[in-house]
């Protein structure tokens, strides 16, 4: 079993940002549905990604309320493919009921975290962990440089503070565990700049076998593929 | 090639067209290409192009004629309902031979339609919507790879055939991710070069020569017209004989060939294992380049072969130019979605099937 002791370190109200592309949805959809099967508490994913048209978190609703997962999407949530997202007063509900454990989806890019500000209110205090899940081998962040800039600029738009970084590097169904220690490398090296903590290590489950990475110091977290229907990999 | 990168696929066509030496970009917003004019804003300056956001996707293909008639590397982009107001320019393009290299995200339709993936758009690719006898070469990717290959080689072959290229991907490939290793870039042209590199276009007066050159579409004197339209049907000759391009598997032994392009042919090959596992021998016939249309990799099907099927996101528009292939051969039959529905290997798998018991199977 998997030492999962890190999921101990996040808030109440857990922000996942990151570039578009670093996996940020599916770490939502496996940190939520995670969260659900290891404790009593209600758990409920919020989507707030007004910037994808395809490849959103609520598509996958049924598969996240079967697991104990309360879905919070736009406003039109079963309008899945709606072009104009608009956010719905009432996932504001999970947020104001402290019974809940939050997980955010937040759009990609620092106009994707732009939303947050309406949410200010809620995400101003020690419940509050905001975390960016960084991809090494996207062209914008494969360096500490690049990663710097991409959460100075989510930082500026939503006036937070990252806290930790979820190393996420990954190249789909072909990512190899040294490229889960690569990413790991430059996680690091970004966490010691900014002063964050360096949350966990992702790998795709199935594709990279966690025996390879038991060496490495650190937590690992088993990510599913949930977004990817199969044919896209034939 | 660069080293394998994760890359959202408008991010890749958009960084292979640069690499395929683009300089000039001209676009208007619309899902599910946003992408793409988002990544030349950001990119086409740093690498000593131009980007420019247009009025309307009218002013975007006039644009590039302009600036390609000029002898710029010109790389324009567009979902169905914005290349369909597209389609006047498209028509001046191809009469004044200017090379463009024009991509489509396509969505479902008809009208605003949605933004979710559709392949109605096959007429439009391949027939045409602008006025004319005029022919654009059609290439549609089935990956993201091949998408930022072909576009890189489109930007060449556009000048090469001093005619637009066609560059046919949807919804799903312009937003999905897959690793990709991006072409070398194409060495930098200067201004001062495009005289020597195409002497047809606008550089103005030289200074030895006082001849300038003319780019026009409009041919008063019915004679002239006529053969200006000659000149161009012997070039639409011959790429009908160079640039058919075609991926097929298993055309010998089938029982049944599936014909896809795009992202279909992705999910017919699932399609053709989950067959094969029921002891059916499906082949996949895939067209890459849909003008000009590969009918002649029909003859490779054989007498064994019981029905061809054409699986389209489009209600019947692939399926004329499989019965031209098929030439009244065998059956052909249709497996489609539309409105932005996608068809599942599965239900390929079923309906492929269902048709075999329909025809004796």
């Amino acid at each position: 079993m998997t030492d999962m002791r890190f999921l101990g370190s996040l808030g109440r109200k857990t922000l996942v940002t990151g570039h578009y592309g670093s996996g940020k949805t599916e770490f939502s959809i496996s940190l939520a549905m995670l969260r659900a099967s290891m404790q009593d508490k209600k758990l409920a994913i919020i989507d707030l990604d007004i910037i994808n048209p395809y490849f959103r978190s609520r598509e996958r609703r049924k598969l996240l309320e079967e697991s104990g997962v309360s879905v919070y999407g736009s406003a039109y949530d079963e309008e899945i493919t709606a072009e104009l997202p608009a956010i719905g007063a009432k996932l504001r509900k999970p947020l104001e009921d402290s019974t809940y454990q939050v997980v955010i989806d937040v759009g990609g890019n620092d106009s994707g975290a732009l939303i947050l500000n309406q949410f200010t209110k809620y995400f101003d205090d020690a419940e509050t962990t905001l975390l960016a899940v960084v991809n090494k081998y996207r062209p914008d962040t494969s360096s500490p440089g690049g990663v710097l800039k991409h959460i100075a600029s989510i930082e500026a738009a939503t006036g937070l503070s990252v806290s930790a970084i979820v190393n996420n590097s990954h190249m789909l169904r072909e990512t190899t565990a040294d490229m889960v220690k690569e990413g790991r490398t430059l996680c690091l090296e970004v966490c010691c700049e900014i002063g964050a903590q360096l949350l966990c290590s992702c790998y795709p489950e199935g594709i990279v076998n966690p025996d390879e990475l038991s060496g490495l110091s650190g937590y690992l977290m088993p990510l599913g593929l949930y977004m990817r229907p199969k044919w896209l990999d034939t | 090639m660069s080293e394998r990168v994760l890359m959202k696929g408008n991010e890749a066509f958009s960084e292979a067209a640069i690499r395929g030496g683009c300089r000039y970009y001209f676009g208007y917003p619309i899902t599910p290409q946003n992408e793409i004019p988002e990544y030349m804003s950001r990119e086409l300056p740093k690498r000593g192009g131009s980007f420019i956001q247009a009025e309307s996707e009218i002013c975007a293909i006039n644009m590039a004629y302009g600036a390609a008639a000029a002898g710029g590397r010109v790389f324009i982009t567009s979902s169905s309902p914005g290349i369909a107001l597209m389609q006047e320019g498209l028509s001046f393009l191809a009469s004044a031979e200017v090379p463009t290299v024009v991509l489509t995200v396509s969505r479902c339709g008809p009208g605003i339609g949605g933004i979710q993936p559709g392949q109605a758009d096959y007429f439009q690719a391949t027939r045409g919507g602008g006025n004319g006898d005029y022919k654009i070469p059609v290439f549609a990717p089935s990956g993201i790879q091949e998408g930022a290959d072909l576009v890189y080689e489109a930007m060449e072959l556009s000048d090469k055939w001093r005619n637009p290229f066609f560059i046919f991907t949807d919804g799903i490939l312009g937003q999905m991710m897959e690793p990709v290793a991006l072409p070398e870039p194409h060495p930098d042209v200067k201004p001062e070069d495009i005289r020597s590199l195409k002497p047809w276009a606008l550089t103005g007066y030289g200074e030895d020569d006082k001849k300038r050159n003319t780019i026009i579409s409009l041919r008063m004197q019915p004679d002239v017209l006529e053969r200006h339209v000659h000149k161009l049907f012997e070039k639409y000759e011959k790429a009908e004989k160079e640039l058919v391009r075609v991926e097929s598997h298993g055309l010998e032994d089938a029982e049944v060939v599936i014909v896809a392009y795009g992202i279909v042919a992705r999910i017919a090959k699932e399609a053709i294992d989950i067959l094969a596992e029921q002891g059916v021998q499906a082949g996949l016939l895939r067209p890459i380049s849909l003008w000009p249309f590969p009918y002649g990799e029909f003859k490779k099907i054989t007498d064994k072969t019981k029905v061809v099927i054409s699986a389209e996101l489009s209600m019947g528009q692939l399926i004329q130019d499989v019965k031209l292939g098929v030439d009244g051969r065998f059956p052909v039959k249709l497996i489609n979605r539309t409105g932005g529905m996608i068809l599942s290997s599965v239900e390929i798998a079923e309906r492929t099937k269902k048709i075999l018991e329909e025809v004796g199977g």
